[in-house]
C-alpha cells in the first residue's frame, strides 16, 4: 500500500502506540462542568504566566526548561457552564468523577490490565500554556494487559491512565497565546502498548482494534478530535521519536511512512558526520554579524526579514559540513529541511545554507564575502539565521546543540503530526521528573466490590458486538461494521429506536454508503449535524417526504446550498403530495400513454414508470408509484377488454 | 499544601512516622525504608520503583510507591508477596517531605541570634540595587516543590530565591530570612509580637529599603493590621505578600505578587504596612493595600484580598504604578527611622461574637466565665442585635467587659443613631467603631488593651484612626 524508495523490511521499526480517547461523561473529570464545545462563543477572560518549577535535585524538567525559552504570556478564554473556577485554576479539583474512573476500570478489565489498588493522581508538568496549572492531572489505573488484534499475535498493554483532556488552542496574536478552556478537564482515557513490529498496515490495524474496542463501551466520545494517538517510533533500536496529535487512521499510515523514511535518513546523515569525524567543535565554532553585507541587497527574502529595524542576519561556520546540509540520504529528508524546521519552531523564518548557495537572491559574490569572513575551507559550510536580534539569541545556542546532536542520529523529542501526515518538531522529550503528586487530592482506593460489579459490565469483544447488531436491527455484517465504524452510530440508534416505518437498513445504508459517496465529491459532511439528521429521518417517518428525498437533502446541505433540512425540501420541492393528487397525476399520465397501454399492455409499465418518475420524483416514493401504475394499467386493460 | 504530611520523613524509625503501624511493620520485615528503590512482588504483578512516605490521614493499608514512568501507586498490603530493596548506592533518595518546622516555643520576643544580623554593606549582588529584607513565615511563596513527594520546603537562602524568580535579580539586592514556618491559622499574636520585633530591629540597625514579609493568605489581613499597630512612624514600606497558588506549581502567582512588591518599594517614595496580591484573576495588575484596610474575600482565587471600602492604595501595572493617596495617614519614605513607634505587645483577651437570627442571649452569661476583657460584637446592618441580647450585655457592660460595635457586613460604617436598636445599645454603653473591619476591630482591641492603662484610654484609642483603620469618607466605588 506504500511505495518507499528503500527497504522497509530492512528497517527495525518499533511503533508503540499511546492513544488518548475522551470519554462520554455529563461532566467534566474534576469539576461539574459540562463536556462541550463552547464552538467559539465565550464570555470571559484572562492572563497568565507560567513558569517552571525546580526539581528536588536542582534541575528543571527539559522539556519545561525548553517551553519557557519561548515562552509567552496565555490568554484563556471560558464560557459559563462550560468551564468554572476548577479550569481557571481559581479553585482547588473536585474529587474525581466517578463515572469516568469506572469507564477507564471497565478497559483495564476488558484488556486484562493490572488494576492497581490504590489510584493516586499525579501532576505532569506542561507549561506550553495548555493547562491553566502549568500541569495535566493524571492517574495510573492499571499495568500490563494485553490487546488481541486479528491476524496478529497478542499485543502487550503497557499502561492504562485516566486524565485530564487539555485546554484547546485557538489562533492567537502575536501578543498572546491563545486557548478556549472549554475542553480542558474532560476525562480523557489513554491507554499504552508495548512497542511493536510490523507493516504499516498491520500496525494500523492495531490502532483500528483498540478504538473499536474502546468504542464498542458506548462510553467513549464519537468525532474528530475526539481521539488522538501519540504514536512512538524508533528504527534500528534508536532513539523514541514521539509523535502527537495523530487524528485519523489514514492519517497515522502517512505519519509511520514519513517519520521512517526521517529516521532513516537522519541515521544516514549521522553516519556521514562519522566518517567526516565531525567533532562538536566543529559546529558553530566562528558566528559572524553579516548585517551589514546584506544592507543593500535585492534579494526580496532578506530584504522582508530586514526592514525591521532590530533585525540581524548571522553566519553560523560549520567546519567538515559541506555538502552533508542539503545531502539527501532519502528523498524530501535532508538536515537543512529539519534546521529550518527547528528555527521555525522559535518564531523564526527559516535558514539559508551553503550548499543551497547562491539563490534567493544572495549572490556568488555575497557567499564568497561570507566564506571569506568565517574563514571557510572547502570543506566547510555555513548556515544563515536571520530576524528580530531578540530571537536570534534565543535560538542560537539550541541550534548549535541540535547540529552537534545530528552526530547521534535519531534525536529523543516530542513531534507533532501535520495533517499531511509529516512531522514537525514540538519539543524535546519529557522525562519522569516532571511528576509529582496533586496533594489536593486523596488517594482513590479500588474497592474489589467495585471490580466485581464492574466485571458484569465489559464491554463486548468486536465480533461479539457486530454479531450483535446483525441481530438487533437486521443489518448484514457489512453494514453492521460500516455504521459501528462511522462517527453516525450513536444517531443511528437514536433514529432507529424513534422510527417505526423506516427500516434500520435503509437508516444505515444513508448514514454509511450514501454519505461517504457523497463526500467522496468533496462534500462537506460536517455539516450534516446530529440535528439535521433527526429531522431528516423525522420527515420520512412521517411520511412528509419520500425515501428518495433524503440523499437529495443530504446533498443540498453538504453543498451548503440549503442551511436547514426546511430550506432543502422547499428549493427541491420535495413536499410529498397526497393521494388524491397522485391519482390525478398519474391518470393523466394514462391518459396521455393510452396508445402505449393499448400497444405494450402490461408491459407498458416500464415506460410509464419513467414518465411518471420524473414528475414525481422525491415526492411520492417510487415502490407506491409502481404500485398504484400496475393497478391503474390492470384496470385500464380490464377495462378495454369489456368495452 | 495543607495536607502535607507534618512528619520528618528523613528519618523513618523515629517516634513521628508517616507509615502508621501495619505497614510500617511490613516495611520493617522485608527491611527497606521510604525513598529506597525497590522490587516489589504483588499477587497482582510485579513493580520497581521508589517506596514514598504516606501522609498521616490516609489509611494504613496501602504501601506507595513511584514507578519509574514517575506515576505513584498504591499497593495493598494484603497483596504484597515480597519487597526487595535494589541495592545500588544512589538508589536510596532522600525524600524530605516537609518545610523545616520550628517546634521550640517563643515567647513573642525577638532574640537576635548569631547570622541574623546581616552585613548589609557587603553587597550580595550590585551594590546600586536597592536592598531588601525578606522574612518567610511560613506562606507558600518562599518554598520549593520537592518532585518525588510533592512536599514543599522554605527557601533560605538568596540564591535558591534567584534560581527560582531570575527576575528579581534585575530590580533588587534580596536577603531572605527565615523567621517561623506556620500555617497563618497558627498564628498566635505572639507571633506577631515576634515579626514586629525583627522588623523594628530591621529598621532601626540594619539599612533596608524595604522589607518584605512572605505569609499565608488565610491570616495575612490580621498579621498586616498587627503590623500597622505595633510599627507606627516605619520609614521604609513592609510589604506582607502571599499567595494563593504555591509557588510549586507553574501557575503560581508568588512570582508576580513578590515581583509586584519589589516594584512597589523600588519605585514609590510610601512607607508603612502593606499587602501585594493579584488584583484580578489575570497575572497582570497587582494590587498594594493598606495593612488595616483588606480582608480575604475568597477561598482561593488569586484576587481574594480585596481592599474594604476604599480603592487598593496603588495598583501596580507591568511598567507602571498608579497610586491612590486620598487616605491620609500614608507616610512617604524617609531617613529618620528614629520617629518609630514601637508597640510590639498583645493581650489576647478579646472576643469576636458574630450575632445571628436566633443566637441564645444567654449564651453571653458564659463570659463571666473567661478571663476576657474585650467583645467584638459583629451586628447586623448598621450595627444591631437582637434586644433581648440587651439586659444581658448591660450585665457584662456592669462587669467592666468593653463592647464594640462591627458590621458583619463586609462593606460600609456602623452607624447606631438611625434605628431605635442602635440607639438602645449605645444607652447601654455598646462603642461603635466606624467602618473598621471586625478583623482589624479584634487585632486593635488586642493591641490597645496591652498598651493603655485604663478603660478610658482604651476606648479612646479604638475610636482614634491611627493606621487608616477609621475614615471619616468612603468613596463611590462602583
Amino acid at each position: 500500500m506504500i511505495l518507499m524508495k528503500f527497504d522497509f523490511d530492512s528497517l527495525k521499526v518499533k511503533v508503540g502506540f499511546e492513544i488518548h480517547q475522551q470519554l462520554d461523561t455529563k461532566n467534566k473529570l474534576f469539576c461539574n462542568c459540562k463536556c462541550e464545545e463552547a464552538n467559539g462563543s465565550y464570555d470571559n477572560n484572562f492572563i497568565r504566566i507560567l513558569r517552571p518549577t525546580k526539581s528536588e535535585l536542582g534541575n528543571f524538567d527539559r522539556a519545561a526548561i525548553f517551553e519557557h525559552t519561548k515562552m509567552n504570556t496565555i490568554k484563556y478564554y471560558s464560557k459559563v457552564g462550560l468551564s468554572c473556577l476548577v479550569e481557571a485554576d481559581e479553585e482547588p479539583p473536585h474529587d474525581v468523577n466517578r463515572s469516568a474512573l469506572e469507564t477507564v476500570l471497565l478497559f483495564s478489565l476488558a484488556l486484562n490490565s493490572n488494576i492497581v489498588d490504590e489510584i493516586h493522581v499525579m501532576r505532569k508538568l506542561v507549561i506550553d500554556g495548555s493547562n491553566t496549572s502549568g500541569f495535566q492531572r493524571t492517574m495510573l489505573v492499571s499495568t500490563g494487559g494485553n490487546l488481541k488484534v486479528d491476524g496478529f499475535r497478542k499485543i502487550g498493554v503497557q499502561s492504562i491512565c485516566l486524565e485530564e483532556d487539555a485546554a484547546k488552542l485557538l489562533p492567537h496574536s502575536k501578543l498572546y497565546k491563545e486557548y478556549g478552556l472549554d475542553r480542558l478537564g474532560i476525562p480523557l482515557v489513554e491507554i499504552a502498548l508495548e512497542p511493536i513490529s510490523g507493516k504499516p498496515d498491520e500496525i494500523v490495524n492495531v490502532a483500528l482494534t483498540l478504538g473499536r474496542l474502546l468504542r464498542s463501551s458506548k462510553r467513549v466520545s464519537r468525532g474528530l478530535g475526539s481521539i488522538r494517538q501519540d504514536v512512538n517510533i524508533s528504527v534500528n533500536d534508536g532513539k523514541v521519536v514521539e509523535v502527537k496529535g495523530v487524528q485519523q487512521l489514514s492519517q497515522l499510515v502517512k505519519v509511520l511512512d514519513y517519520e521512517t523514511k526521517r529516521q532513516y535518513g537522519l541515521i544516514k546523515i549521522a553516519e556521514e558526520f562519522e566518517k567526516r569525524n565531525i567533532d562538536d567543535g566543529f559546529i558553530g565554532d566562528r558566528i559572524q554579524d553579516i548585517t551589514y553585507l546584506f544592507k543593500d541587497s535585492s534579494s526580496t527574502i532578506l530584504k522582508k526579514i530586514l526592514k525591521d529595524a532590530n533585525s540581524i542576519l548571522l553566519s553560523i561556520r560549520l567546519r567538515g559540513l559541506n555538502g552533508l546540509i542539503g545531502y539527501e540520504p532519502i528523498n524530501g529528508i535532508r538536515l537543512g529541511k529539519e534546521l529550518g524546521e527547528f528555527v521555525r519552531f522559535f518564531g523564526l523564518g527559516g535558514i539559508f545554507h551553503s550548499d543551497e548557495l547562491p539563490k534567493y537572491g544572495v549572490t556568488v559574490k555575497d557567499v564568497e564575502n561570507i566564506k571569506e569572513l568565517l574563514g571557510l575551507s572547502n570543506s566547510d559550510a555555513f548556515l544563515i539565521i536571520g530576524g528580530n536580534e531578540k530571537k536570534i539569541n534565543i535560538v542560537l545556542e539550541p541550534l548549535i546543540r541540535r547540529i552537534r546532536e545530528f552526530k547521534h542520529g535519531v534525536v529523543a523529542e516530542t513531534r507533532s503530526a501535520t495533517m499531511d501526515g509529516s512531522t514537525i518538531f514540538s519539543r524535546p522529550r519529557a522525562g519522569s521528573s516532571r511528576m509529582y503528586p496533586e496533594t489536593d487530592i486523596l488517594p482513590i482506593p479500588v474497592e474489589s466490590v467495585l471490580l466485581d460489579d464492574l466485571k458484569q459490565k465489559i464491554p463486548l469483544s468486536w465480533n461479539d458486538l457486530i454479531r450483535q447488531i446483525m441481530k438487533k436491527y437486521e443489518l448484514n455484517i457489512k453494514l453492521s461494521e460500516h455504521i459501528f465504524d462511522s462517527q453516525y452510530y450513536d444517531i443511528f440508534e437514536k433514529i432507529v429506536s424513534t422510527s417505526k416505518n423506516i427500516t434500520p437498513t435503509f437508516i444505515a445504508s444513508k448514514l454509511t454508503e450514501d454519505v461517504v459517496s457523497l463526500s467522496r465529491n468533496n462534500l462537506d459532511k460536517s455539516l450534516l449535524t446530529d440535528d439535521i439528521l433527526i429531522e431528516v429521518f423525522d420527515n420520512l417517518e412521517k411520511g412528509f417526504i419520500a425515501k428518495e428525498s433524503v440523499t437529495l437533502i443530504f446533498e443540498k446541505i453538504m453543498k451548503k446550498e440549503s442551511k436547514s433540512v426546511k430550506e432543502a425540501i422547499n428549493s427541491l420541492n420535495l413536499i410529498k403530495i397526497n393521494d388524491d393528487e397522485l391519482h390525478k397525476i398519474l391518470d393523466k399520465i394514462l391518459n396521455d400513454n393510452a396508445h402505449v397501454i393499448k400497444e405494450k399492455g402490461i408491459n407498458s409499465i416500464g415506460a410509464l414508470m419513467g414518465k411518471s418518475m420524473i414528475m414525481l420524483r422525491g415526492k411520492v416514493d417510487g415502490y407506491k408509484i409502481n404500485e398504484y401504475l400496475k393497478q391503474k394499467i390492470e384496470r385500464f386493460i380490464n377495462d378495454e377488454f369489456f368495452k | 499544601m495543607k495536607k502535607e504530611a507534618t512528619a520528618n520523613l528523613n528519618n523513618s524509625d523515629s517516634g513521628k512516622d508517616d507509615y502508621i503501624s501495619r505497614s510500617k511493620q511490613l516495611l520493617n520485615k522485608y527491611k527497606v525504608k521510604i525513598g529506597d528503590s525497590v522490587k516489589l512482588i504483588s499477587n497482582k504483578g510485579d513493580y520497581t520503583g521508589i517506596i514514598m512516605p504516606r501522609y498521616e490521614s490516609f489509611n494504613d493499608n496501602y504501601v506507595v510507591i513511584k514507578l519509574n514512568s514517575g506515576y505513584n501507586i498504591g499497593i495493598s498490603i494484603d497483596n504484597i508477596i515480597n519487597i526487595t530493596s535494589e541495592k545500588l548506592s544512589e538508589t536510596s533518595v532522600n525524600v524530605s517531605l516537609n518545610p523545616v518546622k520550628t517546634d521550640e516555643p517563643h515567647n513573642g520576643k525577638f532574640v537576635l541570634t548569631k547570622g541574623i544580623n546581616h552585613d548589609i554593606k557587603k553587597p550580595l549582588l550590585s551594590s546600586s540595587l536597592p536592598k531588601i529584607l525578606l522574612l518567610t513565615t511560613g506562606g507558600t511563596i518562599a518554598s520549593k516543590i520537592d518532585y518525588r513527594t510533592g512536599g514543599v520546603t522554605s527557601i533560605l537562602n538568596a540564591s535558591d530565591l534567584y534560581s527560582i524568580f531570575p527576575e528579581i535579580s534585575n530590580y533588587a539586592s534580596i536577603y531572605p530570612e527565615f523567621l517561623f514556618n506556620e500555617y497563618s491559622e497558627n498564628l498566635y499574636a505572639s507571633h506577631w509580637s515576634l515579626l514586629s520585633e525583627r522588623i523594628s530591629y530591621a529598621v532601626l540597625h540594619e539599612q533596608f529599603d524595604g522589607i518584605i514579609v512572605s505569609h499565608g493568605t488565610d491570616t495575612i489581613h490580621y498579621t498586616s493590621s498587627a503590623m500597622s499597630f505595633a510599627l507606627q512612624n516605619l520609614s521604609i514600606p513592609v510589604v506582607l505578600v502571599g499567595s494563593q497558588r504555591s509557588s510549586d506549581r507553574p501557575s503560581s502567582d508568588a512570582f508576580t505578587n513578590l515581583l509586584g512588591a519589589i516594584k512597589f518599594i523600588t519605585k514609590t517614595n510610601y512607607a508603612g504596612i502593606f499587602v501585594c496580591m493579584h488584583h484580578t484573576s489575570s497575572d497582570e495588575t497587582i494590587a498594594c493595600h493598606i495593612g488595616t484596610r483588606v480582608r480575604k474575600n475568597h477561598t482561593s482565587k488569586r484576587n481574594a484580598l480585596q481592599s474594604l471600602d476604599h480603592f487598593p492604595f496603588a495598583l501596580i501595572y507591568d511598567s507602571d504604578i498608579v497610586c491612590n493617596t486620598d487616605l491620609k495617614r500614608i507616610n512617604t519614605r524617609n531617613n529618620i527611622s528614629k520617629n518609630l513607634i514601637s508597640k510590639t505587645s498583645f493581650d489576647d483577651r478579646v472576643f469576636l461574637l458574630k450575632f445571628y437570627p436566633g443566637f441564645d442571649p444567654s449564651f453571653l452569661e458564659c463570659f463571666s466565665n473567661f478571663k476576657y476583657r474585650v467583645i467584638i460584637l459583629e451586628g447586623t446592618g448598621l450595627g444591631h442585635v437582637n434586644k433581648n441580647c440587651f439586659p444581658y450585655l448591660e450585665k457584662l457592660i456592669d462587669s467592666g467587659i468593653v463592647i464594640f460595635m462591627t458590621s458583619q457586613c463586609i462593606y460600609g460604617r456602623v452607624q447606631m443613631t438611625v434605628y431605635d436598636t442602635g440607639r438602645d445599645l449605645l444607652d447601654l454603653g455598646v462603642i461603635p467603631l466606624s467602618d473598621m473591619s471586625s478583623e482589624t476591630a479584634i487585632v486593635k482591641a488586642m493591641w490597645a488593651l496591652s498598651n493603655s492603662s485604663n478603660k478610658k484610654e482604651l476606648v479612646e484609642i479604638m475610636r482614634t484612626d491611627l493606621s487608616n483603620e477609621l475614615s471619616n469618607t468612603s468613596p463611590l466605588i462602583s
